[in-house]
């Protein structure tokens, strides 16, 4: 487990397929499954609903970030705020960013979603990283690095 | 549950409360004592952290005697891991249907 999702595709289309995939507001609901009131603009709320069958009831709601044409697209937002009754915009939201890197074949898609805690620096963020069920183990491994501290 | 998971990680950004943890994962209850020896911090400074690790679950405190001990709790960290192994199979099935749309 880490503080961080990253995820990695390779998808077959030329970059500004992707790029209007991406940050074109009709396109990215089309497979994100959501149906946005506007584009998509930088610094600006984008608001919308899911379409997703049998969560049409639930708000989209995302800060566009950066649009760094066909590089960089990211937004922050509140990760599957699914619960109607739970005020999200309290809670500190995560950062979903795009990255779009030219292969021989088309394009490398790398995804991350950042800040699920406020972790600041990297030894703390080694803490969180556990294997599956294999977390006591991580525990004890950075008890080394630690317990002279305390 | 999510502003609790906050909470969790928030509780666990902590060196110290960090080092508490790794020394109570092994699943041994320990004392104030057995948590401060060894430690540059006072026995206060070591309860409050431990308080706040209390007030999220991960440990326990149990009376035995005249002492009070510490207990781990996997629960909480267990949840989180469950919640992002959940927003990770989510982001999955979104990059998937991109896949197809844009490959189409």
């Amino acid at each position: 487990m880490n503080n961080q999702i990253e995820k990695r595709i390779e998808l077959k289309a030329p970059v500004s397929r992707v790029w209007r995939a991406l940050t074109d507001y009709r396109e990215f609901g089309e497979w994100f499954q959501v149906k946005l009131d506007g584009p998509f603009v930088a610094g600006q709320v984008s608001r919308g609903h899911i379409t997703y069958p049998g969560y049409e009831h639930i708000k989209w709601e995302a800060v566009v970030q950066k649009m760094e044409p066909q590089r960089l697209f990211s937004f922050t937002w509140h990760p599957y705020s699914v619960d109607p009754k739970i005020d999200y915009s309290k809670e500190i939201p995560t950062l979903v960013e795009f990255r779009l890197e030219e292969t021989p074949t088309g394009i490398l898609l790398v995804l991350t979603e950042s800040g699920f805690d406020k972790i600041p620096s990297d030894r703390r963020l080694e803490a969180f990283r556990m294997n599956d069920g294999g977390w006591t183990e991580q525990m004890k491994n950075i008890a080394n690095h630690v317990a002279q501290k305390l | 549950m999510r502003g609790v998971r906050a909470q969790v990680f928030a509780a666990l950004g902590d060196r110290t409360r960090l080092a508490l943890v790794a020394k109570l994962c092994g699943g041994q209850p320990c004392s104030i004592s057995q948590l401060t020896g060894g430690s540059k911090l006072t026995r206060q400074a070591i309860t409050k952290h431990l308080r706040v690790l209390e007030r999220v679950g991960i440990v326990h405190s149990v009376r035995a005697g005249r002492e009070s001990l510490f207990k781990f709790d996997p629960g909480p960290i267990d949840e989180i891991k469950g919640y992002l192994d959940f927003v990770s199979a989510q982001w999955d099935q979104a990059l998937s249907r991109l896949k197809l749309f844009v490959e189409d």
